[in-house]
């Protein structure tokens, strides 16, 4: 609670975004609405995003970070085709972070791929909060 | 976080989920009358049927799905073989979403959340050796509720089954996807148009079949209360009867086979209660608001799923408590069928370890708990009463709020009840976080330094994509392109006026093995897409 009240991410643009054709956005929403609280500019894509779109969207509003919310099981070539898109365009060291439904023995290997953090369902808000803002420090 | 909070003293004021006051203990003058009704005579609040449970057990129908329509068709002859009384199929979401497996959207979906069904190639393999006339299907589908239940009559068609021998259910609630589940693809008004198409084709053509199953399990688990699930989803049947009468439906008629689907989360007798308060609300307001008085266009029936949101990933093996909680609460409420999820849905597609003992869970209840064995065994207690009195207050106020709006359609175009659900969500979310809604082994009795045991790990077969787009370009190779085109071309036609009704059309593409995408770029030409209204 503290560290929302501080505002840790003032002046950071972030990107929600949904990829793929998983329809469930209440995590994302959730998310969206605490970062915002959090200080944060958070951009939210909305649903059914293709990875190019959103690394566009990225570029375009030249975010800091870029979370991805997947609950369908396809979060290892969504995440991999975000980042593969972020490293093309020049811009791999912006930080991209996972929260969804992510089986345990998953996360190892999208740390691995580059992605920065996983959050799931028992992640609280703070803890989100306070490992973006140390990413972003 | 694992700090034990010194326990509450009675005097602490107490509310349900949804916020309604708990008494200490109830007592006569809480209930506003001592309860004159008996079940099976209206409004219904103890049951639709006289004789409850006796008269027929609800329907153990577990949802499941995955990869190809091989793998899934084993899976359910095995459901089938171990006692499985319905079929509910899972599809994957290019199917939902109404893309082909070669869509660059599809490719990582392919297979993953359900089966394949990218034309009726697929479904005649899904339900090879398994009589359509003998079982109840239900198909979790609803951008593209209309091809899919046109697809089941051309199998039922191929197999030699009569149509009017068909029973099942197809979700077709395009509303709630709208709001939360998000596998919408065209515009408000022409979903309403092909909905309500499906729904009097069905009618007449398989008359033991439910072409709509309006659900509230996906506002709810977004977020929302017991109370302001039921309140959506009856203003979304409402919605969906006032479509079906401007489409020339005789209410008294269509009404008998509207269905609806709910959630059972934790809190017993909020839970039990909702269904007691919903069955009897919805009596009601079709009474008042179309004078219907057959009795049988009255009943509420419904389905139910345990688990979902409710269910942990933190020591899974918990949530084998918890859906067993919810079971009962679905048939102390009197749900017509039920779906328990399986421990390992928190974070995995169950396997078949896990999906047996969800299955047995129902077996265990409806066999030897006895709770089946009289009618609403809850009714006259001083406390499911009035709590049955309050949640129907509450729910007539929360549709007083969308009426006041100007309806659902209009709340749900301009997304003001997707800001909604969001706001509940986070609401919900804090106070998991804080610990004052207690999830067992996440946020009080947890042990940190704890690596949880999940169990065997559900891995789908990683050729599964490569398999399906295979036979996808085989079908469309084999088959006869020239009706094909043909199918689609008068489909297309038909669709650009408000007049006809697509579903003979729909049965003919489908016939004429055109695939979902197919069919859906057709009509997206006539309709265009739905713009998601962002707005937080």
């Amino acid at each position: 609670m503290s560290a929302v009240a501080k505002r840790p991410l003032a002046g950071k643009r972030i990107l929600v975004a949904k990829p793929g054709l998983d329809g469930h956005d209440a995590g994302a929403k959730v998310i969206a609405l605490a970062l915002r609280d959090a200080g944060a500019e958070v951009i939210y894509t909305g649903l059914r995003k293709s990875p190019e779109f959103i690394v566009r969207v990225a570029l375009d509003e030249d975010v800091a970070a870029v979370g991805l919310s997947i609950l369908s099981g396809s979060h290892q070539e969504l995440a991999r085709e975000v980042l593969e898109g972020l490293r093309a365009a020049g811009v791999g060291d912006i930080p991209v972070f996972v929260g969804g439904t992510i089986p345990p023995q998953d996360c190892a290997a999208l740390l691995a791929a580059g992605v920065r953090g996983v959050f799931t369902n028992d992640t609280s808000l703070e803890r989100m909060i306070d490992e973006l803002a140390r990413a972003l420090a | 976080m694992s700090a034990q909070p010194k326990s509450e003293g009675t005097a602490a004021r107490v509310a349900t989920p949804s916020g309604i006051e708990v008494p200490l203990v109830a007592t006569r003058d809480l209930a506003r009358e001592p309860d004159p009704e008996l079940p099976g005579v209206f409004p219904f609040t103890r049951g639709i049927f006289a004789d409850g449970y006796r008269g027929r057990p609800w329907t153990i129908r577990q949802y499941s799905g995955f990869g190809s329509a091989e793998e899934s068709n084993q899976r359910y002859r095995f459901l089938l073989e171990q006692g499985q009384t319905g079929l509910s199929v899972a599809l994957d979401l290019p199917t939902q979403c109404g893309y082909d497996p070669d869509h660059a959207m599809a490719r990582p979906e392919v297979g993953k959340v359900g089966v394949s069904l990218f034309s009726l190639s697929e479904m005649e393999t899904l339900f090879e050796g398994i009589d359509l006339g003998a079982i109840s299907t239900s198909f979790t589908i609803n951008g593209t509720a209309a091809i899919i239940y046109a697809m089941y009559l051309a199998a039922a068609d191929k197999q030699g089954v009569p149509r009017a021998r068909l029973t099942g259910t197809i979700q077709n609630d395009i509303l709630k996807e709208y709001v939360a589940r998000g596998t919408w693809i065209f515009p408000v008004r022409p979903s309403m148009r092909l909905i309500a198409d499906s729904v009097l084709y069905s009618n007449e053509v398989t008359p033991r079949f439910n072409a709509i199953s309006i659900a509230g399990a996906h506002v709810r688990d977004a977020g929302c209360t017991a109370v302001e699930e039921m309140a959506y989803t009856l203003a979304n049947g409402l919605a969906y009867v006032d479509e079906l009468i401007r489409r020339g439906g005789d209410v008294a008629k269509f009404a008998r086979r509207l269905s609806f689907f709910f959630y059972v989360h934790m809190d017993l007798f909020e839970e039990a209660c909702k269904f007691r308060a919903g069955r009897r609300l919805w009596a009601r307001l079709l009474r008042e608001r179309h004078g219907v008085t057959d009795e049988k266009a009255l009943h509420l029936r419904f389905g139910v799923v345990c688990g979902g949101s409710s269910l942990v990933a933190a020591q899974p093996y918990n949530n084998i408590v918890r859906v067993a909680i919810e079971n009962l609460a679905a048939v102390l409420g009197g749900a017509q069928s039920i779906f328990t999820c399986a421990y390992d849905e928190a974070f995995q597609i169950p396997t078949e370890f896990s999906a047996e003992i969800a299955l047995r869970t129902q077996q265990i209840v409806q066999h030897e708990s006895g709770v089946a064995a009289t009618v609403d065994p809850l009714g006259g207690s001083y406390y499911v009463e009035s709590l049955t009195e309050r949640m129907e207050a509450g729910m007539r106020e929360v549709m007083g709020e969308i009426d006041a709006y100007g309806g659902v359609v209009k709340a749900i175009e301009e997304g003001w009840l997707q800001r909604r659900i969001a706001v509940r969500a986070r609401q919900r979310k804090d106070a998991t976080d804080r610990g004052t809604r207690v999830v067992v082994g996440q946020n009080r009795y947890r042990r940190p330094a704890q690596a949880d045991s999940y169990g065997e790990v559900f891995r789908l077969d990683p050729q599964i994509a490569a398999r399906v787009l295979q036979k996808h370009a085989q079908v469309k190779r084999g088959r006869d392109a020239a009706r094909a085109a043909r199918a689609l071309d008068t489909l297309e036609a038909a669709a650009a006026t408000d007049q006809e009704n697509l579903m003979p059309l729909l049965v003919e593409c489908c016939h004429a093995y055109a695939t979902v995408g197919e069919m859906v770029e057709r009509l997206k030409r006539c309709w265009g897409e739905f713009q998601e209204p962002v707005r937080l």
